[in-house]
């Protein structure tokens, strides 16, 4: 460290750190680059943004506040944190949206200049809350005019005063430079490269970031410094990914993997848009993006390229879902491999878009008319829907089905340090086209299966295997058009058994802690880092729990009947009313879980569930 | 995959898939399935490169007869499809047979986009004015006061006019033909099949059984001269008996106009040579919207064929500038980007 301060240096487990402030206070770009900072300084970590839902609230509106929250640490990070440790408020909006989420004792650092009185007013404040004492009593509160500074530190630079004020959260990056001794050329050579076309803006970040660095050093508002040491984390090369980039990621290395063309039809939604964003820079990878005018076309070019050979993508979030049921139904008649992955966001309806739930989860394994069984897969961090999103298509093309594929807006747009695999590491993805015919007499018959119920792909472009197929009920061999009622209930039950046969490629449930004893916590999804988290302090105060996470949602693993009757309780939490409890009763009579659910739009909070862990121990 | 080095030569009866078309019998599909499998040996492509794919409805039940690779998909959604793998596959010639309904019904935001893409797809809608499969409702071709199930006091809606919407949404290939006229629905479709680009073809299908004679008003030995403008790259545009008629346009008014050649003073150079590739689909929304008015030939034939660059065509371009720039990646790298750290 670089400073010749006096003050200590306190050695900290974790911290979780947030950045509140208007929309266009850059908030998202300082919490990025202390991201990366703390993931260079080894930490593991996980970070979460959130904004508004309007692109464009009135500036200093409570309406127009946006923050992003990181949560880095020396031992594994679960989760983005429940509470902040230290609040970054660039002005009233930000404070009093955002007060009552810093933990009791937490470090508040505020931009004072920004407490104007028609601030104030904006943020319906009758008085300064800096000003009232029992502030200062609930938190240690560091109050910077950074408005202030920033002007100062720019003066006869010629910038506008908008281009000013607009350097103020590179102040406040500054100071957290400091306070968490991160290193400052880094940053430099950050600010160097994102400005490179406009180097005066270049020079008045630098400037604007080494005077919060500097102001930090010298004042004596802080009496210490941190220091979070490295965690243990797998050795590699790593890089930081968000749940949507790991997914777009995913797909194309589905194409390296298979040597096949990945198609992607999706359609812009909240939050799952950067999928499609991230994967059309893909085309040299043999990625083939396809806007479309809905979410209905957006599936339908799918299954047209899935026809075609191609193994197909469609991304989407609750509305377009609901969208593409019809859809799905052909996929799931037609038997064509495809990948729908659904970033849930709440709902119903357009809900609340850019706020995350778990409520997807009946309508995918059930959403659809007509019996219409497919598997479903959710990922359970931002890295895994890299993972996860392989594991999806690898199935769909193995068993000629489509796969849903759930994440949510948590993990969508969550981030963390992402190990990037060796080559060789990933297995590589097999696909056959049929290219000879499959039957007496030389001909093709589309829907003869294999052992595992599987029919075979022919594609276009193959002489002599020309075929038709459709949303009408087919005769069981040759896929004609067929009305008559014991062949659509031969290919109903087919069809299911298929699915059901995936089983086989599902591993069997894995129990973290303790293997039977009091109680089960069971997660799916994204609620697993919490889950882990809450599963930790338990097992450290000596409670008999485990653990189960749920990545395959249909099929079940095999052995989780066995894994549930090994407790005496059940415990599902879920950001839901309640739906992985509702199907797990269905599934296995005899086991009735029992519910913690939180639908307020955030991910679960380690701190109170395992509260109600503790309660219903007893 | 096949090459098309060396195409066999197919007769009518390599593109028929053995199926008994399951139509109504005098049903107006039969005549058109008829020239397609007429068509299909001459277009220089083999047979395994060539998709239908339609929507629902009885016209497109359509792929199920053919001996192609077909897909028969949802109500309404056949461009979705049809464009996906004509992106994902550009090499291939896809057909797309739809309806009314179908079409611009529930299909019409697919539609107008498949149109104003420009993708190469054949798009060839069986116009009954009436939902035949559903048996007899109202459909958005039907006419004003058409009395239908469903309309039972007749249609209070105003119809389509579906080369109008074609032209409006940017199609680069629009045309419409009989399915009685045999002869001349082959040559429209011969030339569908040459264009490159969105192409649309409207075809009059009479429906014996839900619709019977919707189009006599213009197919009527009695009335036919009168009716019908064919339109011919290059000709004038006459019609009427001996074609004493002609249609000119009237530079004052901005419209056209019905003339007679030899009343006062009209002659056939007066009359607008029928030209299908002006770039401008101006010329070409006119004369698709003469049908409507009173006193007018409803036209047939092509409105419009011009060529431009392609949906699929500009993608692939996109898709090979790009593996050329970056050449091939492997997949550590790429998954790595340029914002890595190590951990030991
Ligand atoms: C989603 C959906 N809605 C409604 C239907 C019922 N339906 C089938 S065909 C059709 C209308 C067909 O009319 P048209 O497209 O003109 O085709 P035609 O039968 O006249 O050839 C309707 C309403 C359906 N199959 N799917
Ligand atoms: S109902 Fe009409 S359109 Fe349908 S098959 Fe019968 S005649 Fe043809
Ligand atoms: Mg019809």
């Amino acid at each position: 460290m670089s400073t010749q301060t006096t003050r200590p240096v306190e050695q900290v487990d974790s911290v979780t750190i947030r950045f509140v402030g208007d929309s266009g206070d850059g908030m998202q770009l300082v919490g990025t680059e202390l991201t990366k900072a703390s993931a260079q300084a080894g930490n593991d970590l996980a970070t979460f943004p959130d904004f508004p839902a309007e692109i464009r609230a009135p500036a200093g509106s409570l309406a127009g506040v946006s923050g992003y929250q990181v949560h880095f640490g020396g031992r594994a990070v679960h989760t983005p944190g429940d509470a902040p440790d230290v609040l970054v408020a660039m002005n009233p909006a930000a404070l009093k949206t955002n007060l009552a989420d810093l933990r009791p004792g937490g470090m508040l650092i505020v931009n004072s200049g920004a407490f104007t009185e028609s601030n104030l007013e904006k943020a319906a404040y009758k008085s300064n809350p800096l000003d009232d004492a029992a502030l200062k009593k609930s938190y240690r509160v560091v109050s910077v005019d950074m408005n202030k500074l920033t002007e100062t530190a720019l003066t006869g630079s010629g910038l506008s005063s908008k281009e000013v004020a607009r350097c103020k959260n590179y102040f406040a990056l500054g100071m957290m430079y400091w306070l968490y001794g991160r290193p400052v050329d880094m940053q430099v050579e950050s600010i160097q490269k994102k400005f490179a076309k406009k180097p005066e803006l270049a020079k008045a970040n630098v400037t604007v970031f080494k005077a919060g660095h500097a102001f930090g050093e010298t004042c004596e508002l802080f009496t210490g410094q941190y220091m979070v040491p490295a965690a243990k984390l797998k050795p590699g090369l790593y890089r930081n990914v968000t749940g949507n980039g790991a997914a777009a990621l995913g797909i194309a290395a589905v194409a390296k993997l298979s040597g096949k063309q990945c198609f992607l039809g999706s359609y812009p939604i909240t939050p799952a848009t950067e999928i499609l964003q991230d994967a059309s820079y893909f085309k040299d990878m043999g990625v083939v993006t396809y806007q479309a005018e809905d979410e209905i076309a957006g599936v339908g070019s799918a299954i047209g390229a899935s026809f075609g050979g191609a193994i197909a993508w469609t991304t989407t979030s609750g509305p377009g879902l609901a969208l593409k049921s019809e859809m799905i139904g052909l996929a799931v008649i037609t038997e064509l491999p495809l990948v729908i992955i659904n970033v849930q966001r709440g709902g119903p309806s357009t809900g609340m878009p850019t706020k995350t739930e778990q409520a997807d989860l009946l309508f995918a394994l059930f959403g659809r008319h007509g019996e219409a069984p497919l598997p479903v897969i959710a990922a359970d961090s931002p890295g895994d829907c890299f993972y996860t999103a392989i594991e999806a298509a690898r199935t769909a093309v193995k068993y000629m089905t489509p796969v849903l594929m759930l994440t949510d807006g948590f993990i969508g747009f969550g981030s963390e340090p992402f190990r990037v695999p060796e080559d060789g590491e990933l297995k590589p993805i097999e696909v056959t086209y049929q290219t000879k015919p499959n039957h007496d007499g030389n001909t093709y018959m589309p829907y003869k299966r294999d052992a595992k119920l599987v029919r075979p792909w022919a594609v276009p472009g193959t002489p002599g295997l020309e075929h038709r197929v459709g949303g009408l009920e087919k005769d069981s061999l040759s896929g004609m058009v067929s009305y008559d009622g014991m062949n659509h209930e031969k290919m109903v039950k087919t069809r299911a058994q298929k699915v059901a046969n995936i089983v086989a490629d599902v591993p069997d449930a894995e129990v973290t802690g303790n293997q039977t004893g009091d109680l089960l916590l069971v997660s799916w999804g994204g609620t697993k880092g919490s889950v882990d988290g809450a599963t930790e302090r338990l097992l450290a105060e000596g409670k008999k729990v485990g653990h189960v996470h749920l990545r395959w949602l249909n099929p079940l693993p095999k052995n989780l009947g066995a894994v549930l009757k090994g407790f005496k309780k059940v415990l599902v939490p879920e950001v839901n009313d309640g739906q992985l409890a509702f199907y797990l009763r269905a599934k296995f009579p005899g086991v009735d879980p029992l519910q913690f659910n939180r639908i307020n739009g955030k991910a679960l909070k380690i701190s109170e569930l395992s509260a109600k862990a503790l309660e219903i121990l007893g | 995959m096949s090459t098309t080095t060396a195409l066999p030569t197919y007769t009518k009866k390599d593109f028929e898939s053995g199926v008994d078309p399951r139509w109504c019998p005098g049903c107006g599909d039969f005549s058109i399935i008829n020239q397609v499998q007429k068509l299909l040996p001459s277009v220089g492509v083999a047979r395994e490169n060539i998709v239908f794919i339609s929507g629902i409805g009885c016209s497109s039940r359509f792929p199920y007869y053919m001996n192609n690779y077909g897909m028969h998909t949802l109500h309404g959604r056949a461009p979705s499809f049809a464009s996906g793998l004509k992106v994902s596959r550009p090499e291939l010639q896809v057909w797309l047979i739809t309806g009314d309904g179908d079409a611009l019904a529930i299909g019409g935001n697919h539609f107008i986009h498949a149109m104003r893409r420009n993708m190469d797809i054949k798009v060839m809608m069986f116009n009954n004015r009436i939902y035949g499969l559903t048996k007899g409702q109202v459909s958005p071709t039907s006419e004003l006061g058409k009395k239908t199930k469903t309309t039972p006091f007749g249609s209070a809606d105003y119809p389509f006019n579906p080369p109008a919407l074609a032209l409006g949404a940017g199609a680069t290939f629009v045309a419409r033909s009989v399915d009685i006229e045999g002869a001349h629905m082959g040559e429209v479709l011969k030339a569908a099949a040459d264009h490159r680009g969105s192409t649309y073809v409207e075809i009059f299908q009479n429906c014996p059984v839900f619709n019977d004679g919707a189009y006599t008003f213009m197919t009527d030995k009695a009335v036919k001269a009168d009716a019908q403008l064919r339109m011919v790259d290059g000709k004038p545009l006459l019609f009427g008996k001996d074609l004493k008629k002609g249609i000119r346009f009237n530079p004052q008014s901005a419209e056209l106009e019905v003339v007679t050649l030899g009343v006062n003073g009209v002659t056939e150079k007066d009359v607008l040579v029928h030209n299908p590739r002006r770039e401008d689909p101006t010329i070409a929304f006119m004369l698709a919207n003469l049908s409507a008015k009173p006193g007018f030939p409803t036209p047939i034939g092509i409105f419009r064929n011009v060529e431009q660059p392609t949906c699929d065509e500009l993608n692939w371009q996109q898709i090979n500038a790009a593996k050329q720039k970056k050449g091939d990646v492997s997949l550590r790298k790429f998954l790595a980007g340029s914002d890595t750290w190590t951990v030991k």
